[in-house]
This record gives C-alpha cells, sequence and structure tokens, in this order.
C-alpha cells in the first residue's frame, strides 16, 4: 500500500471530537483516517478540523464519505471547518456539502455540535 | 507550509479538479451520440438511493513494461478502445480533462440503448475520476488509477457507487453487479494486452453501507433508463412523423 501522507489527530470536545487533519488527503490515508475515527469513540459528533490540509484528491474525497457512512450508522453528526475556498467548492462539486455541515471556524462547528463553550 | 509549497498546492488544486459547476454543459459531439446529460446536476453517492458498494479492480503488469504515470496517459488518451464492445464512450474534443463532460451510449436489455454520460472530476498523472449526474443508472464516481507495487504497476478502477432508482437497484440485484463486474474486469484484461500483458483481475466487492435511501426514491423522475427505453420506443412513431411531415410539404 502507498504511505500514507496525512496525519489526523483526535482531540476531546465535550460531547465532540475534534480530528485536526495535516498533509495530503489520499486513498492512502484510510487506515490513518479510520484509526482517527476509532479514537474519536463515541462522540455525538465528529468535527473535521481542515486548517491543515494542503492538498486532497479524489480518493481522499471518496474517504470522506465512507466516514459519513460511518457516522450515519452511529448517530453521529459530521461536521468541517477550516476548509479553504478552493475546497468548499470542492465539497459543493462532489455535493458533500449537503450531508457534512461546513462551518467557518472551530467555534462555530462546535456550537453547532452542541459543544459551544 | 512554505509560500513556494502553498503555491504548488494551489496549483495542482486548480489544474486537477473541475471547476464548480451547478448543471452540465456538454461541448461539441459526433451526431451519432445520444445526448440526455445537458443540463443535468451529477450525483455523488450520498444523493443515490441503493446500497452502497465500493468496488475494486485490480490488474498487475511487470513495472518494466511500462510505469504508473505512462499507463494512465495511455488508458486516458485511449479511453474508449478498452471499453468491451458495444458500449461507445464519446471523449470531448479536449479529452479527459477536469471539467469536460463525455456521452455514454451502452447496449441494454432487450435491444434498447442507454444514453447517459459522466463528468471528469479529477485527473493528475496517476488517476482520474468520473462523477455520474442525474439519471445515471449509478450515483457515484468511478477512480482509475495505477501505483507502483513491489516492482509491479498495478492498474485499478474503483467505483463508490448506489444503485441511482428502485429500478435501477432492482437490475443491480438481478445481475446487474455481475453485468458490471464483467465490464470492468474486461476493460483491465483489454488495458493489459495494449502492452502485450495476459492480466488476471482481482475483484473485491464491500458493501460500505446496506441501508438503502428511500427517500431518493424519487430520483426514478430523471431515470436514464426509463427516458432511453421511452426514446428508443419512440423512433419509429418519429420516422413516420418525419416521413408524414417531409410527403406533406413536398
Amino acid at each position: 500500500m502507498t504511505e500514507a501522507t496525512a496525519t489526523f489527530d483526535v482531540r476531546r470536545h465535550g460531547p465532540a471530537s475534534v480530528v485536526d487533519i495535516k498533509g495530503d488527503v489520499t486513498a492512502a490515508s484510510e487506515d490513518v483516517l479510520m484509526a482517527a475515527y476509532q479514537e474519536a469513540g463515541e462522540a455525538q459528533a465528529i468535527v473535521l478540523n481542515f486548517d491543515g490540509l494542503d492538498y486532497m484528491n479524489s480518493g481522499g474525497i471518496g474517504l470522506l464519505v465512507t466516514l459519513l457512512v460511518r457516522c450515519n450508522r452511529r448517530s453521529q453528526q459530521l461536521l468541517a471547518f477550516g476548509l479553504s475556498d478552493h475546497y468548499r467548492q470542492i465539497f459543493e462539486l462532489t455535493r458533500l456539502d449537503e450531508a457534512v455541515s461546513i462551518h467557518d471556524t472551530e467555534s462555530a462547528a462546535l456550537s453547532a455540535a452542541g459543544a459551544g463553550q | 507550509m512554505s509560500e513556494l509549497n502553498e503555491e504548488r498546492a494551489a496549483a495542482r488544486d486548480a489544474t486537477n479538479w473541475a471547476k464548480s459547476v451547478s448543471r452540465l454543459d456538454v461541448s461539441e459531439m459526433p451526431d451519432e451520440a445520444v445526448n440526455r446529460v445537458s443540463g443535468k446536476r451529477l450525483v455523488g453517492p450520498i444523493q443515490g438511493f441503493g446500497k452502497m458498494w465500493q468496488k475494486t479492480y485490480q490488474a498487475q503488469l511487470p513495472g518494466d513494461v511500462v510505469t504508473p504515470a505512462e499507463l494512465i496517459d495511455t488508458w486516458r488518451q485511449n479511453f474508449q478502445s478498452f471499453w468491451p464492445d458495444g458500449h461507445r464512450f464519446f471523449a470531448p474534443l479536449t479529452g479527459i480533462t477536469p471539467g469536460e463532460v463525455a456521452l455514454i451510449n451502452a447496449p441494454m436489455p432487450g435491444g434498447l440503448k442507454l444514453s447517459t454520460g459522466v463528468m471528469v472530476l479529477y485527473s493528475d498523472e496517476e488517476s482520474f475520476t468520473l462523477m455520474t449526474p442525474e439519471g445515471h443508472v449509478f450515483a457515484g464516481w468511478i477512480t482509475f488509477s495505477a501505483t507502483e507495487r513491489d516492482g509491479a504497476t498495478v492498474a485499478q478502477v474503483q467505483l463508490l457507487m448506489r444503485a441511482a432508482d428502485p429500478i435501477c437497484e432492482v437490475g443491480l440485484v438481478l445481475g446487474g453487479h455481475s453485468q458490471e463486474n464483467g465490464f470492468w474486469e474486461g476493460t483491465l484484461t483489454r488495458l493489459a494486452a495494449h502492452w502485450g500483458v495476459e492480466a488476471e483481475v482481482d475483484t473485491a466487492v464491500v458493501c460500505v453501507d446496506k441501508k438503502r435511501q428511500w427517500k431518493r426514491w424519487t430520483n426514478l423522475a430523471q431515470s436514464s433508463v426509463i427516458w432511453s427505453t421511452y426514446y428508443t420506443l419512440g423512433a419509429p412513431f418519429r420516422a413516420i412523423r418525419g416521413l408524414v411531415r417531409r410527403e406533406g410539404s413536398g
């Protein structure tokens, strides 16, 4: 398998788990992303932080769909923040934005997840 | 990220991904290509009806015969020629480049012809991805890629998809899945044969989501299966109407 080029660090914030994404997200990121999801555990919401994203290809978008299915299975919300204008457009183009709630900042995402300060 | 890396990443983003579109626009196509795609919206696996499947087909070629980048370049430029007989892929004049729309005319049971298409969502040196429009048999995307593994070049087709509507879901259960598996296995066999390689194709099918999205049953209104059937069955009537018009004006 091709080596993963992204890291996914998990921090707990009340009922939500925030996943800090850094690097290039591709199909090769599957194992590390799913390990991060396991680490996020039974949180009510998974919040993806794209601030540190360098690049994402179509394989990476496919991984997010798979992650979404897992979240739906556990009745967890999936939210995102820190997306550049370009990747916001990609979310619109692929219509991921219809299922993943997108926010400008971490605090806005956490508020939407019911984990606001 | 350094300024130089940021510039590189931005350049990759702009080059590799399609620009955002609300509705598809088809550029010039041959007269024989039936266009039922113009004006349609794109649909991904989230917008489909049926169970979600990830299907992966792989063929291994010797690394000294072709590199991943060469393989993808050849595949992109000769995409139609690797399809099994009877299926037509009308590539855009500019080739398989992000944002371009290709038309597909494929045979259906009963001598009917399915008319649909795809948009090029993403393309880089070692992969490209096609996304389906409303009305396509399934909602999702297909990624064609090549990677180096243990000195070999592995060509891969991977679909992430749901049947678009209840009719297509039934069709997939009643033989559609195996037909599709045969289609992509045949494509990879032909691709490998291009370099004189007799490749075995590994197929892995995983049900990612067993739930059907019943609220999406209304996708039927866009179904290319229904519209293609209607169009094909209406051909004799259109021919008679044309004849009557010609005689009336003659």
